[in-house]
């Protein structure tokens, strides 16, 4: 299923960025373009360093210094869109706000009145699944729980376009699991267009429509997969015969890359080696 | 379940105060078997006989509201003016690169020496003794201030970003917020250094308060009354501390 360029809601094109370091210019990321449909669901995997929090950046518009253009419905970005909604890899709740307070921040940002926005905020802490928790606070809540929290507060901003960077690498495996459930049980509801970076490939297949399957640095796009599951999905899905077949072939494509990774952080860490 | 909450809120309270008893316990009974010398260190119970004496002989409210008082307008300006501070250098690079290591050097600065320069500024009052109090209490604040902000997580800075906060927002709903903690630390460590030096200067200008107290008394070689005095202004830095805590659980309820 590619995406028609014409009917995308958000456009990448031949987007490079390049960063100096003390060792010269490193190009991060290399003429990536791809396009993604209203409501679709796009994962960008890839080995480590091949640029996956580099392009979050940049289709965040936290990142403006890079070549090439990103749209969203037709319009260029150059910082962050409103229509764009972002969830953070590191734990990103405020821990002086109660759970309500949190997800109703972008809901204050706009000026709503009190009343209303925890009235709102509500049916998103429900929605991730965290009725009866809104009085409290990060701190008494698991890794798990506080995910959950920041995956409400950017939806209650009604983003046009949910973009996620590896939202449960820090969580074990069994809760990772369930909440990619809950993510697409969300997004099935919603139909939420959702752009999520990750180099799990499980997660990947779980959740996506497509998957676009990156090289290592310099990250380029490698190929994109149609993942063609039927849904609704859950994590049930996981132990069927075709889901093992993608996930086969999506490591199929990622194990050159990865060891290219592996082989190149083990030259730099030799080159780094003090002599004897 | 609400005993069991109780209990485990005033246990620490408890131990507390179970420990300074078994401390002044111990300290009674060494003076009195002659191990520890009663002429350098006074017996717990006439500290408390004395705590009495002096209540009733040496107007200790005023002296203690007098030293409170000092304690509480430094208090109120470091907090005022060394936050303020802090903000304004973290904001410009060149301002924090110029200032941040003068501002450590003057934190281990002697200001109390100063006080003849003070007295001649303010003269023989309150504001000599309040300015000391704050010019010595200063650094700690805006150091603080400078650190909550610049380590504030990355990513909390960038949850702003993405909801497309102004400047204004983005401080006081994100930096600031994630500072206080730390701000308050400054806080506390600059009413401890405003408390020494102001009790210090009221010791060496004899102009009234717990200080002066403290002075007189020694020089009377009245030991028991000196260290009943010494104990009203550590009652000054509890009151102090306590209201503190109280004002950092209101902003910040937990972390």
């Amino acid at each position: 299923m590619a995406a028609d360029r014409d009917s995308a809601i958000l456009t990448a094109d031949d987007v490079t960025v390049r960063f100096a370091t003390p060792e010269g210019v490193i190009t991060a990321v290399e003429d990536v373009s791809f396009a993604v449909e209203p409501g679709e669901f796009l994962s960008i995997i890839g080995p480590s360093g091949c640029g996956k929090s580099t392009l979050f950046n940049v289709i965040g518009g936290l990142l403006t210094s890079h070549q090439g253009t990103v749209r969203v419905a037709g319009e260029i970005i150059s910082g962050p869109h409103p229509s764009i909604g972002m969830v953070f890899q590191e734990e990103s709740t405020f821990p002086w706000r109660t759970v309500s307070d949190n997800v109703a921040f972008p809901l204050e940002l706009v000026g709503m009145p009190k009343r209303k926005r925890i009235e709102r905020a509500r049916r998103f802490i429900a929605m991730v699944g965290l009725a009866g928790f809104e009085n409290r606070y990060p701190g008494e809540l698991s890794g798990g729980m506080r995910q959950r929290v920041a995956l409400a507060r950017t939806l209650a901003s009604e983003p046009k376009i949910l973009l996620m960077d590896e939202p449960f690498a820090a969580l074990d495996e069994q809760t990772r699991l369930l909440l990619g459930d809950k993510v697409l049980q969300i997004q099935q509801q919603l139909r939420q267009t959702t752009l999520l970076i990750t180099h799990n490939i499980t997660e990947a297949v779980q959740m996506s429509d497509r998957i676009l399957v990156m090289t290592y640095r310099p990250g380029r796009v490698k190929r994109i997969v149609d993942i063609n599951l039927p849904r609704p999905r859950d994590s049930e899905i996981v132990g069927s015969e075709a889901f093992g077949r993608y996930v086969a072939q999506i490591w199929n494509d990622l194990r050159e890359e990865a060891s290219r990774g592996m082989r190149d952080a083990e030259t730099h860490a030799l080159d780094h080696e003090a002599p004897p | 379940m609400s005993d069991r909450l109780s209990r485990s809120r005033l246990a620490p309270a408890a131990a507390g105060l179970a420990a300074v008893g078994l401390g002044l316990a111990a300290a009674e009974i060494m003076i009195r078997a002659d191990w520890i010398n009663r002429f350098i260190v006074p017996p717990p119970s006439e500290v408390a006989r004395g705590i009495s004496r002096i209540v009733l002989e040496e107007h200790i409210g005023h002296r203690f509201l007098l030293t409170a008082g000092e304690c509480l307008a430094a208090g109120l300006m470091i907090t005022v003016l060394g936050v303020a501070a802090g903000v304004l250098i973290h904001r410009f690079r060149l301002l924090r690169q110029a200032t941040e290591t003068w501002i450590a050097a003057w934190a281990a600065a002697p200001v109390v020496l100063a006080y003849p320069l003070f007295m001649v500024i303010f003269g023989r009052n309150a504001w000599t003794i309040i300015m000391i109090g704050f010019v010595a209490a200063l650094p700690p604040v805006i150091l603080k201030t400078i650190e909550g902000l610049s380590t504030t997580r990355k990513v909390l800075v960038d949850v702003g970003r993405s909801f497309n906060l102004t400047g204004t927002q983005q401080f006081w709903k994100i930096l600031f917020p994630a500072a206080l903690p730390t701000i308050f630390v400054g806080v506390r460590l600059g009413l401890i250094f405003a408390l020494i030096n102001i009790v210090g200067v009221e010791f060496l200008i004899n102009s009234g308060g717990l200080g002066q107290l403290i002075n007189d008394l020694a020089e009377r070689y009245d030991l028991a009354g000196t260290y009943a005095a010494i104990f009203f202004v550590v009652l000054v830095s509890v009151a102090f501390f306590m209201t503190l805590e109280r004002i950092e659980r209101w902003l910040r309820p937990i972390d």
